[in-house]
């Protein structure tokens, strides 16, 4: 099952011309650009671990893209995306982010039921890759 | 790859770069062998966009720089310029400078250099990566120096990612060379070596008036005669530092203009706020110790 995270999820990956295009666009709203990795891809997994810091003062997008590419070395298999963030006060927040790596084989998710109080059904989900320690899914 | 300078007519006519090179040489005083070799680098890239027209190979030319002469002969003052320059010119595509020294690229402990250099030379993309005295770099009396480890990341992406960064090293002439001999890797890297040479005598009065007239000054006459006189003076002494040497003259003899004025202030009109007179030349303590057969600098 294809993950749908971020902006342009729905569209077909992004090349890496079309990747180098939105960070040109970032760098010229003066937002911090960062890399991130993770290999659990759950909705509610919000921090992802950083590959190395955010980039500050950059002016042009071959610095991130050679990061993007370092990070794609190191995790071929991982779930990589690429976080914008805007420091105006005010926004303080990330205003663009999107995938720009995702491993061959997506399993998708385990949709799986609790039973709760009484007779109340809850429902959960998880990705099948988690089934494995962290480090050998996928 | 494409067009680097992301031109929608993706080519720099002759035109363009003529009065580009205009411009230069109305900026720049001296300097023959400097514009010459950006006067090289500007005809390649127009004869580059024909051979694109015609459907003939281009390679990106090597564009990294080392900058070696004597003080105040206008090295840093011709990397500022050389970023903008090469942006116009199409080679780079934003043409911002990035300024770096020693403290800038190498780490204080282990772990440390690689990330830093790293961010730096992101940070140079799309621009112009100026080392200043670059031979800080490496310290070859400690061998556990970190500068090894900074100049093996900037010659790895000096190599790899040349039509992302130019880089451009400065430093004294002999300095450079012995850096140069440390480390073969970079002299064979850097395809431009210029040699900036020292200023003559008229030169250096052309600078100074450059300098005062974008202070909004200007010499009378007698002035004029003076700081020539004055020139020739500081030149014959140690330390003469060149155009560095001319605006400190300039700024101590600005400094005695505002003190001869002072006082009298309110009778004084445009002219007379603008104009340096022979003797805030004259009262150098240079052209003093030269009459009384001293040697005294300053």
């Amino acid at each position: 099952m294809r993950v749908t995270q971020g902006a342009f999820s729905f569209l077909p990956d992004l090349t890496d011309q079309q990747i180098q295009a939105q960070v040109e666009y970032c760098l010229r709203n003066n937002w911090a650009v960062s890399v991130e990795y993770t290999d659990d891809i759950h909705p509610r997994n919000t921090y992802w671990e950083m590959f190395g810091m955010p980039m500050f003062d950059l002016r042009d997008a071959a610095g991130v893209m050679s990061e993007i590419n370092a990070c794609r070395k190191t995790y071929p298999k991982h779930y990589i995306r690429v976080n914008a963030f805007d420091s105006t006060r005010g926004w303080e927040t990330i205003r663009l982010s999107f995938l720009v790596n995702r491993p061959a084989e997506e399993p998708g998710f385990r949709l799986r039921r609790v039973e709760s109080q009484g007779r109340v059904q809850r429902y959960a989900i998880e990705p099948y890759a988690t089934d494995k320690p962290a480090g050998r899914r996928y | 790859m494409n067009d680097p300078s992301g031109r929608p007519d993706g080519g720099v006519g002759e035109q363009d770069v003529l009065a580009l090179l205009a411009d230069l040489d109305s900026e720049l005083i001296g300097l023959a062998p400097v514009k010459r070799r950006i006067r090289d680098v500007a005809a390649l890239l127009v004869v580059d966009s024909a051979r694109t027209a015609q459907g003939l190979p281009v390679a990106a030319p090597g564009l990294h720089m080392s900058f070696t002469g004597n003080p105040g002969t206008g090295k840093t003052t011709v990397a500022m310029k050389m970023a903008s320059l090469l942006h116009r010119l199409g080679y780079v595509r934003k043409g911002h400078l990035v300024a770096a020294t020693r403290d800038d690229l190498v780490g204080q402990y282990i772990g440390h250099t690689a990330p830093k250099t790293r961010e730096l030379l992101k940070r140079a993309m799309g621009g112009v990566l100026f080392i200043d005295e670059a031979y800080y770099l490496v310290r070859p009396e400690n061998e556990r120096d970190y500068g090894q480890e900074a100049v093996e990341i900037l010659l790895q992406v000096m190599e790899n990612q040349r039509e992302d960064l130019v880089v451009i090293l400065a430093g004294y002439k002999d300095r450079m060379a012995t850096f140069f001999e440390c480390n073969p890797g970079f002299s064979s890297r850097i395809s431009h070596h210029i040699d900036f040479p020292d200023y003559s005598g008229d030169e250096l009065m052309q600078i100074a008036d450059l300098m005062l007239e974008r202070m909004g000054y200007r010499f009378d006459d007698g002035a004029r005669a003076a700081f020539v006189q004055y020139l020739r003076a500081r030149m014959e002494q140690p330390h003469f530092a060149n155009a560095r040497s001319v605006r400190n003259a300039l700024d101590r003899a600005r400094l005695r203009h505002a003190s001869r004025l002072f006082g009298r202030i309110a009778g004084a009109d445009r002219e007379t706020l603008s104009t340096i007179s022979a003797q805030d030349i004259l009262a150098s303590r240079v052209l003093q110790a030269a009459h009384r057969g001293e040697s005294e600098p300053c």
